[in-house]
């Protein structure tokens, strides 16, 4: 049980219940949909922004756990910040979340670090990137849909 | 034995499931420090001790090229690859191993009918007739073909329980339909379907069918003949036999007007840069090297369900079936997918509030292997509105006790995701 814990913290099935930022933007600057062929989660990211400032950013769509709670700690994490800080982010989440199990705690993710437990289960690594893809792409301005695959 | 037999099972013989279960090494292993509860046979079976040897001995002992070879070896390995072909054909109950091709798997097996058979016999206009239950590997070689030769896949539909609507698969049937092609035993749903009457309906208007027997040859006993299809495929590794190959059975009349899928060696009788004339039944289809090993240990898995016999088989599953439906439906806020009065094996649910995903890797770690996903049916995900399933799929091998011990984990997902 207390693996499981690690990986089901409290704060990520209290952001699979409650996610935050959770919508559409009417209209939004930029928009990207990600798709997980895997487990068939679908979800999309909008964005706001003010020159290379993210001002705004939400999601919808259905999955898992932790792909809902990792879509919602990702738009907490990045609302305010610069593009380039977003995707410096997701460098340090994806290696945090892919490191092997004895790597050292993760540096400079904040409250992203509820899901280290993630890099114990392979199969689930796509959940909690899947919204980071989709965030990339829309800060590629990409309009196909992009998957984990 | 655990096993408790309501008294219309009273008369068949009883599973040792004990002992069959010493049969397969792999059981004794430990997932996560639990012991293995393998519950996902649908997606592979495991593979008995008899199997394993079989593909050793084979390399161990017997390893050659077949066909051609003048030496000791070469013929022993050729009498193996055959003899597997024939136990083969005694299992499905063809009328001839000619009758039967093998292949990859399943999938490998559809190609071939809609390549070969399809493109010589369908054209524009023309219709395949499938059901909203197929595996993917039963939709997509069809679409590919539709596309090539401008035909059109029609599609009939199921109920809220899985069951097929069989009077509007009757109502597809038209002067243009040149197949149908549909699965025995559902993957995603248990399933059964009424293939006898498939069959006859489609017989009645000169339509060949294709039945996809994946999931059914190994939870009942198959009679082609009796069946009378056209095409019977299956796959051996979800037939306690090993990945990589495949099996399609053909009515001789079919196989043998049929082009070759594949050119290369062992498929000819002779090349010369002006004609190449090709070999009989079946090596027609069976270009390059086999998979020999494939074959041999397919063949020590027919003999191995055969000694086991389905007689003893189908009451112990049904007993599982029965006794997971009713322990899974304790479960709060479980809702089964897939309820049809015929079903076999297969147990696959949604549970409120708990993502498929999150259900099987919290049961994973209590050593229960589970699949989650559309198991390659995207279309029955569609139909339920679901995005994906939580399945548990029994086989032999498994107990009650394996059952107590999925509901126990399931528990555990309601703990962490309250509703
Ligand atoms: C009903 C059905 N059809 C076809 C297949 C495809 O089998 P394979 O992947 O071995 O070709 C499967 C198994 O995944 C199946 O369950």
């Amino acid at each position: 049980m207390s693996d499981l814990r690690e990986l089901y913290q409290e704060v990520i099935l209290d952001h699979n219940k409650h996610p935050r930022n959770f919508g559409e933007i009417e209209g939004a600057d930029r928009h990207a949909d990600g798709y997980n062929p895997l487990c068939g989660d679908r979800l999309a990211v909008y964005l706001n922004l003010d020159g290379e400032r993210i001002t705004d950013v939400a999601f919808l769509g259905s999955g898992c756990a932790i792909s809902k709670a990792s879509a919602s700690l990702m738009t907490d994490a990045i609302k305010g910040r610069t593009v380039a800080e977003a995707r410096a982010l997701f460098g340090r989440f994806h290696a945090m979340i892919t490191d092997d199990a004895d790597a050292p705690p993760p540096e400079g993710v904040g409250k992203l670090a509820v899901l280290a437990g993630v890099r114990d289960y392979p199969t689930r690594v796509k959940c909690a990137s899947l919204a980071w893809h989709t965030l990339r792409a829309a800060c590629d301005d990409l309009h196909e849909p992009v998957t984990t695959e | 034995m655990a096993l408790m037999s309501s008294p219309a099972e009273a008369a068949a013989p009883a599973l040792d499931v004990e002992r069959i279960r010493e049969d397969f090494p792999i059981l004794k292993r430990l997932v996560r420090e639990h012991r293995l509860v393998y519950l996902d046979s649908a997606a592979t079976t495991q593979k008995p001790r008899a199997v394993l040897d079989a593909l050793a001995r084979y390399y161990a002992q017997g390893n050659a090229n077949i066909h051609r070879g003048v030496y000791v070896l070469s013929e022993e390995a050729t009498a193996a690859y055959d003899a597997a072909r024939v136990k083969v054909q005694r299992f499905l109950n063809a009328a001839a191993s000619r009758e039967i091709v093998f292949t990859r798997n399943t999938t490998e097996s559809i190609n071939l009918v809609a390549q070969s058979f399809g493109r010589r016999n369908i054209g524009p206009g023309d219709e395949i007739v499938i059901t909203h239950m197929e595996h993917h590997s039963n939709i997509v070689p069809w679409q590919l073909l539709c596309e090539q030769v401008g035909a059109r896949l029609r599609v009939a539909p199921i109920d809220d329980s899985g069951t097929l609507q069989l009077d509007a698969l009757e109502g597809l049937l038209g002067p243009r339909t040149r197949l149908v092609s549909v699965v025995h035993l559902s993957n995603s749903l248990g399933t059964i379907n009424p293939v006898e009457d498939i069959v006859a309906m489609a017989r009645a208007r000169d339509i060949p069918v294709l039945i996809d027997g994946s999931q059914a040859v190994y939870h009942m006993p198959v009679d082609v003949q009796a069946l009378g299809c056209d095409f019977y495929v299956c796959t051996g590794h979800k037939l306690y036999g090993p990945t990589g190959i495949g099996v399609l059975y053909g009515r001789e009349a079919l196989l043998e007007q049929m082009p070759p899928y594949q050119g290369g060696g062992d498929m000819i009788r002779s090349v010369t840069f002006e004609k190449t004339t090709y070999a009989d039944l079946p090596h027609k289809f069976e270009a390059g090297t086999p998979h020999i090993s494939g074959a041999v240990g397919l063949g020590a898995a027919v003999d191995y369900i055969q000694g086991i016999g389905f007689d003893a088989l189908v009451p112990h599953e049904a007993d599982l079936l029965e006794y997971g439906t009713a322990a899974l439906a304790e479960v709060k806020g479980l809702r089964i997918i897939g309820t049809a009065a015929r079903k076999a094996s297969i147990l696959a649910f949604v549970m409120k509030g708990a993502h498929p995903h999150d259900v099987g890797t919290i049961v994973d770690t209590e050593g229960v292997a589970i699949r989650t996903g559309h198991h390659c049916t995207q279309p029955v995900m569609d139909r339920y509105g679901v995005p994906a399933t939580a399945r548990a799929s029994v086989a032999m091998y498994n107990t009650r006790e394996e059952i107590d011990a999925l509901v126990r984990a399931l528990h555990r997902v309601r703990e962490m995701f309250p509703v």
